[in-house]
């Protein structure tokens, strides 16, 4: 069952359009990644879906009830929509308490079930030693799930989350994705995140939706977006992508490194070929591809490759294989799909 | 982010730049400011039109005495407050002796004491017929030469030793900011403790110490009660006089102007300081420079330089009013109808600024036009006017308002109204107004920027309504800066002189007038009682401020 539908949603700032005519859907219990870079717009549709911004056009149901329509002149202010909200600075009330924080949303319940309630919430996200400190008294981290679960006690359908783990120490996030994918599956509730880390968003979300100036560029499960992506932008950004300059005719792509058995949606003419780093591989025999630069990553080490026609590409290799600057490689690329996009003449293939 | 917009309104109307209705925020901080610039404007327009003759007799009579005096003023108390808030706060900062924690925040003290009661405690110990020289001449039978106090030199000295706090806390807390490996830096290349002082540390300060000098002028500019028993003639003393032996309004605006000129850029100069210096940090852990412990005589010193100038400034001053009220045989029983006049003076006014300044603070805070800012810029520049000047500029809009409303109720209903605001309470509070609502404004804006919107936007996620955001985050967050600031205003007004002197209602008689009335006549045992109320009521926002600013009392 769809609970979020947003439908042709706009939204102009002045002169600066933030988002223009997104179309998006997450279903029941699903987690939906909300991918862009900085500026992308991904925080104002957040918002939007909220009820913080008005839309210019557009339409939004939460739960099949329409929450913003601007055609029928239809509006749900926020505190009336049930969505929970989760936010990159937390936003706890600095003058409650863990416990009080928590509390603060659950109202038209009884005293005994609001306190039942709350000892679920602090259980859940592992809080109760907590429960009677002061949000300066707690790490990050702690702060985090604090906002976490003052979202959720409430027990909306949705919660959104505007990249919620950058305040916390590299090495913390995987661990806490993986606690607060659990939390929500569990709850069965269901979420969008807001995020520019790809590899978060392939991580916890069960939907990517890849954003960039405003416009949704793909949409679709992480392995979708991974191995279809459907512009050069999602290609570079979701993943570690290479072009190689290439020409399409017939159902084949020729490239220097190659020729690929190709879909024939792909018009013939200049384009240039998708290549993720774990698609190049040394064989002997292969073409000769010189070392240009060495990046030593403990268990691996990535060489960027020139090809003649001096392209780039790149090679993980396992450590202990160490060429010289300058090294001639011999390379293969292996494609279990050809992903290959136009090359507009404008560009230098 | 917008508070404003969240009427529960199944449909809303066409709206301009997204907004439902006319956003009603830039009107009201419209009409906050334009009220409390009109007295500022008003002396500006009287420049345009200058008074010739005016300005010829006081070319003649006074007019270069007046500016001369005035600027060998500033010079004397500027060095004084540079010299001695700079040094206390280096050697509180950089060096540990004994009582040091306690003195830190002992030497804010004397910005309890009005610098006109200072003055005339200083006048009736030191003069030549006070305890100090009688003393001298019993004790050496012969006349002694001592520095005469009432010149120039004791007048400086006297309200420098008032007004160094503003320079000891900035320059404080800058020479606290200075991160140890800046000066350790210095060390390493060479430089020995006197020039790292020279060199380093008090260039790094050198923005917070001109806004505190600013600061301090500001106060020595607007002062009258000081200058008038001293009698050193300025602006201020000028305009009093105008006022009341002349009775001629306009020449007395000329002269607001010319101050007004100085106070000009006496702005100017903190604003630039200002802009560049950071209050206090925020984030971000820098190492501060460890102090030195000192020894032996070194921490003698200390000790003696410390408690030398809090025991003059502030201890002496106070035990010798004390003497005075519980030596004194006659007792003033109007005293408790002036204090019950500053008291609600005092209340009145306070209540009015908070309440402006919640609508300019909150206008800043949900509006997104930018008139607002400019607005809330405009109603902050109260502060750096002279009580005078206001009280000048303040009867044009007043007399303006007088007169409109005597011909409208003349026209409508065929009676006068005479002269009802001007010489009334209104006018009065109207000016304190204008005086201090930088006050309360600044101190408000500081505990509301701290609730951040995504704090108002967890609340409504929550299903919190506006009101309920207000009412359950807002508020308790805000309660303390709305406490202070109205403490803050309370003592300001009791402690205001020369705006009350030149507006008050006939007969209407605050604690500082009375001050005023028995010193000017040097009355100075009758004048202890009114003297230590307003001394002992500005402890309190000595204690507020060392509250609010805790965090730079800790290391």
């Amino acid at each position: 069952m769809v609970v979020i539908d947003v439908k042709g949603i706009s939204k102009r700032y002045g002169q600066v359009v933030a988002v223009k005519s997104c179309d998006l859907q997450v279903a029941s219990g699903e987690i939906l990644a909300l991918l862009g870079p900085s500026g992308s717009g991904k925080t104002t549709l957040l918002r939007l879906i909220a009820g913080f911004e008005r839309p210019d056009a557009g339409r939004i149901s939460i739960g099949e009830r329409p929450v913003v329509d601007v055609a029928s002149s239809v509006w749900v202010p926020a505190e009336r929509r049930g969505v929970g909200m989760v936010f990159q600075d937390y936003a706890l009330f600095p003058h409650l308490t863990v416990a009080e924080n928590i509390r603060f949303g659950l109202r038209n319940t009884s005293r005994k079930e609001r306190q039942r309630r709350v000892n679920e919430f602090l259980q859940l996200t592992d809080l109760v030693p907590f429960a009677n400190c002061y949000p300066h008294e707690l790490s990050g981290g702690q702060q985090q799930r604090v906002a976490l679960a003052r979202a959720l006690a409430p027990r909306p359908g949705v919660v959104l989350l505007d990249e919620p783990f950058n305040g916390l120490d590299p090495e913390l996030r995987p661990v806490v994705r993986r606690e607060v994918a659990q939390i929500l599956r569990r709850l069965g509730t269901t979420a969008i995140l807001v995020t520019h880390d790809q590899e978060e968003a392939l991580g916890m979300a069960d939907q990517v939706a890849v954003i960039r100036r405003g416009e949704l560029q793909q949409a679709g499960t992480p392995e979708d977006v991974y191995y279809q992506p459907a512009t050069p932008f999602v290609a570079g950004f979701v993943g570690q992508a290479d072009f190689v300059p290439g020409v399409a005719s017939g159902q084949q792509v020729h490239t220097e490194v190659g020729v690929f058995p190709c879909s024939p949606n792909i018009p013939p003419g200049p384009v240039k070929l998708m290549i993720r780093h774990e698609a190049v591989n040394c064989r002997p025999g292969g073409i000769l591809a010189t070392v240009e630069e060495r990046e030593f990553l403990g268990g691996e080490i990535l060489y960027r490759l020139r090809l003649p026609s001096g392209a780039m590409i790149h090679l993980e290799q396992r450590n202990r294989v160490t060429w010289p600057i300058g090294h001639q490689v011999p390379v293969e690329v292996s494609l279990s799909n050809v992903i290959a996009f136009p090359s507009p003449p404008s560009e230098k293939p | 982010m917008d508070l404003s917009s969240t009427r529960d309104v199944p449909h809303f109307r066409r709206r301009l730049n997204g907004w439902s209705g006319i956003d009603p925020w830039p009107v009201a901080s419209g009409i906050v400011a334009l009220l409390v610039a009109s007295p500022l404007l008003v002396i500006i327009s009287s420049l345009a039109t200058p008074r010739f003759d005016v300005w010829a007799h006081l070319w003649q009579t006074q007019l270069l005495e007046l500016i001369w005096n005035t600027i060998r003023l500033m010079l004397g108390i500027g060095v004084g407050v540079l010299v001695l808030g700079t040094g206390l706060a280096w050697l509180v900062t950089r060096y540990r002796f004994p009582g040091q924690p306690i003195f830190e925040w002992l030497l804010i003290l004397p910005l309890a004491m009005p610098s006109y009661v200072i003055g005339f405690v200083f006048l009736a110990i030191f003069d030549y017929t006070g305890p100090v020289q009688t003393w001298l001449r019993a004790a050496f039978g012969s006349p002694v030469w001592f520095p005469e106090i009432k010149s120039y030199g004791g007048v400086s000295l006297v309200m420098s030793l008032v007004l160094y706090p503003y320079v000891y806390m900035l320059a404080r807390t800058a020479f606290l900011e200075q991160a140890a490996a800046t000066i350790e830096a210095a060390r390493s290349l060479g430089f020995g403790p006197r020039a790292r002082f020279w060199r380093v540390a008090l260039p790094l300060a050198r923005p917070s110490i001109i806004a505190g000098m600013s600061f301090a002028l500001m106060e020595a500019l607007a002062d009258f009660g000081t200058v008038a028993i001293f009698g050193y003639p300025t602006f201020t003393v000028a305009i009093y006089r105008i006022w009341f032996g002349m009775f001629d309004r306009p020449a007395a605006t000329q002269i607001a102007s010319l101050l007004m000129v100085f106070t000009l850029v006496l702005y100017l100069l903190e604003r630039a300081g200002r802009g560049r210096a950071r209050y206090y940090q925020t984030q971000g852990t820098v190492r501060p420079y460890l102090p030195r412990k000192l020894r032996g005589w070194r921490a003698l010193v200390a000790f003696g330089i410390v408690s030398f100038v809090i025991g003059i400034a502030f201890i002496l001053p106070v035990i010798q009013l004390v003497i005075w009220v519980t030596t004194r045989l006659e007792y003033d029983y109007r005293y408790w109808e002036f204090l019950f006049n500053t008291l609600a003076l005092g209340l009145m006014t306070a209540t009015l600024a908070v309440g402006a300044a919640v609508v300019v603070a909150y206008g800043l805070r949900l509006s997104r036009s930018r008139a607002v800012a400019a607005f809330a810029r405009l109603a902050s520049m109260g502060y750096a006017l002279p009580g005078s000047v206001i009280a000048v500029g303040v009867l044009a809009p007043l007399a303006f308002l007088d007169h409109t409303l005597d011909a409208f109720l003349q026209k409508t209903l065929g009676i006068s109204s005479g002269l009802v605001l001007i010489g009334s309470m209104f006018g009065l509070v109207f000016a304190y107004l204008v005086r201090f609502l930088a006050v309360s404004f600044q101190t408000l804006e500081a505990s509301l920027v701290k609730i951040t919107p995504t704090m108002d936007m967890a609340g409504r996620s929550l299903g919190i309504s506006t009101g309920g955001v207000l009412w359950r985050i807002h508020l308790p967050l805000i309660r303390r800066g709305l406490i202070a600031a109205l403490i803050l205003v309370f003592v300001d007004v009791m402690k205001e002189m020369p705006a009350t002197l030149l507006l008050r209602p006939f007969g209407y008689d605050t604690l500082a007038i009375r001050v005023w009335q028995f010193t000017s006549e040097s009355l100075w045992e009758s004048a202890a009682l009114p003297a230590l109320t307003i001394v002992v009521a500005g402890i309190l926002p000595v204690l507020v401020l060392v509250k609010g600013h805790s965090r730079l009392f800790q290391r």
